[in-house]
């Protein structure tokens, strides 16, 4: 399989005349093709950094640009802007800007881990994938992404309870991101589900919407776990120099 | 102790999915283990070990809930061998033990939460986790299960679909691709060698380590359809009649999807979808009714029928 690149010229920027002579040579079409000159100012200098500071882009540092990362993802062969290499390349030069240009389709990674298997300097691209997602939503470029809802509803239910009941958290996930349940698809699994499951099945079913499974004596963890979430909110936000932001917000809050 | 010995009594730690869609999973890994005589002791008052979503608010969380599970099997329970059926459970019990091990922060984060939590904090190595393909295949393995078939699976072509958390990222499964014998992280066998004993056919399946998309099955669900889509067209052309799971996150993926595509791409791909044990309860004599066939969303029990196993 070939490597996929990237090219870093982009359509818009490439001009061609139909019709052109120069000193008396026919040029027109693809033979006077040429780039528009493009200066990048823009630097972040310490993007790295801050991708860094998040869980998961730890070893951002190590990547040698091979590209097998991008040359094993599942993303990648349904939708080829979806290149970890290249954004790994974009945010270790800085070039933030660029980098906002894919922000709307970087949370798609489904960490099926191929990019880790494949990476042979341990940069752990998935995790990379996951800690840029999270920079761009903590900076605001995007909003929070539908994953981002899934992962925090189940997360409060395990923090709160233990364990996780998959209707209740199916439903609140599609009441917070603002979907409706009675999907066609839904509806005919439901009705295939209910086709061979026996009632007493059911009825546990249906009571567990009622009483979640829970972990007994579980409210000490809860609540050791809700402070190391807080503590790390509040390191990452001062990684990313969010900290004054969080502070006017908390002021504002209380006002 | 050998190995064998080793495995027929393990801490059972089933996991939220397979008290949920997972609960043919659950009813046919049970009855499999007490058909070949091993024990399972579930683990006691066990909490969820964080699936693939934690990890993504907080890594650190998600080695504390999974050491918690490990933790009661070995202070509370006393048991070596901790058995998770669930890729999802395998793998971050897998995870937390590779962390425990070898990152210092994460260890020094478990023991602080253990202690505000109230229990023992988990020392790496106190217990060995493994999957439902490890503990067949190790306390039992190819020539006594072969020995115990009632009803050979011939006749049933499979192709074995183990999906990603069971082989990825392979530095958390130090005893794989250790040579013959062991599980590969490349091409894993366990389950073909399982069902190869109980007399099915196995496919040439070339995505028996492919992503189903089950991380973004509901938040980016066109993915997850397609990416299902290829797995169960590849499975067709392969030949195979069935596909074999070892996951219940993996299984209800396929269902899912397949009836997705079914409804909002119009594709519609027939093929059975049927966990591991489940055909291994029924070459050994259970009924599909023993083994959480009906519990299923796709229906195959005219198909199990026709093949005798009905
Ligand atoms: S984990 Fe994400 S980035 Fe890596 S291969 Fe899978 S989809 Fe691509
Ligand atoms: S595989 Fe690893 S080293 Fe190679 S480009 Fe991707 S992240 Fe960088
Ligand atoms: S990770 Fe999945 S299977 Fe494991 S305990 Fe949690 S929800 Fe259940
Ligand atoms: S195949 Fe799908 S459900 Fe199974 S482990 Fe991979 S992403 Fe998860």
């Amino acid at each position: 399989m070939p490597i996929h690149e990237k090219s870093l010229i982009r359509p818009e920027n490439l001009q061609t005349h139909d019709e052109l002579i120069l000193d008396g040579v026919d040029v027109s079409g693809h033979w006077s093709t040429f780039i528009e000159t493009r200066v990048v100012k823009d630097y972040n200098e310490s993007l790295e950094e801050e991708i860094a500071a998040l869980p998961g882009g730890e070893q951002i540092h190590r990547c040698w640009q091979c590209g097998s990362c991008t040359n094993s993802c599942t993303v990648n062969a349904l939708n080829p802007d979806f290149n970890p290499r290249y954004w790994i390349y974009l945010i270790r030069m800085g070039m933030e800007s660029e980098l906002l240009r894919d922000k709307d389709i970087i949370w798609q990674c489904v960490s099926c881990n191929k990019c880790t298997y494949a990476c042979p300097r341990d940069v752990f691209p998935e995790g990379v994938m996951k800690a840029t997602s999270h920079w761009l939503e903590l900076k605001g470029h995007t909003p929070k992404s539908p994953s981002m809802h899934f992962d925090e509803v189940f997360t409060e239910q395990i923090v709160k309870t233990g364990k996780i009941e998959e209707s209740r958290t199916i439903r609140r996930f599609f009441a917070r991101t603002g979907q409706g349940l009675m999907q066609p698809w839904m509806i005919e699994m439901v009705k295939r589900m209910l086709r061979g499951l026996p009632v007493g099945l059911l009825a546990r079913m249906g009571l567990a919407t009622f009483v979640a499974p829970k972990t007994n004596d579980w409210s000490k963890a809860s609540a050791a776990i809700q402070e190391y979430i807080d503590e790390q909110h509040e390191k990452q936000a001062q990684a990313l120099t969010l900290a004054e932001l969080v502070e006017t917000a908390k002021q504002d809050v209380a006002a | 102790m050998t190995t064998k010995d080793k495995y027929k009594k393990v801490a059972y730690y089933p996991g939220c999915a397979l008290e949920g869609t997972g609960h043919s999973y659950n009813r046919s890994t049970k009855a499999v283990g007490k058909k070949l005589g091993l024990d399972l002791v579930e683990v006691k008052n066990w909490n969820c070990c964080g699936a693939m979503e934690v990890k993504n608010i907080d890594p650190k969380i998600q080695t504390y809930l999974s050491s918690r599970v490990m933790s009661t099997a070995a202070n509370e329970m006393d048991m070596d061998v901790v058995m998770a059926p669930c890729n999802g459970c395998y793998h971050n019990l897998k995870k937390a033990e590779y962390d425990l091990k070898n990152d210092e922060e994460s260890a020094e984060v478990v023991d602080r939460l253990s202690k505000k939590a109230g229990h023992k904090t988990y020392e790496a190595g106190q217990v060995e986790t493994i999957h439902a393909l490890d503990w067949i295949k190790d306390s039992i393995g190819e020539e006594g299960l072969a020995a115990r078939v009632k009803n050979s699976l011939s006749g049933i072509k499979v192709a074995n679909y183990y999906g990603c958390m069971y082989t990825r990222p392979r530095h958390i499964f130090p005893e794989k691709d250790q040579g013959p014998g062991s599980e590969s992280t490349s091409k894993p066998h366990f389950m073909d060698d399982l069902l190869a004993a109980a007399g099915a056919e196995n496919v040439d399946f070339p995505l028996k380590t492919a992503c189903c998309g089950g991380a973004h099955t509901l938040s980016d669900s066109d993915t997850s359809t397609k990416l299902v889509l290829n797995i169960l067209k590849a499975a067709k052309l392969s030949g195979a009649d069935v596909i074999a799971t070892e996951c219940p996150t993996c299984h209800s993926g396929l269902e899912m999807h397949q009836i997705r595509a079914e409804k909002t791409l119009g594709e519609k791909v027939d093929i059975k979808i049927l966990y591991f044990t489940q055909l291994l309860g029924m070459a050994l004599g259970l009924s599909p009714r023993k083994v959480g066939v009906h519990e299923n969303i796709n229906d195959s029990i005219a198909f199990l029928k026709e093949k005798g196993l009905g």
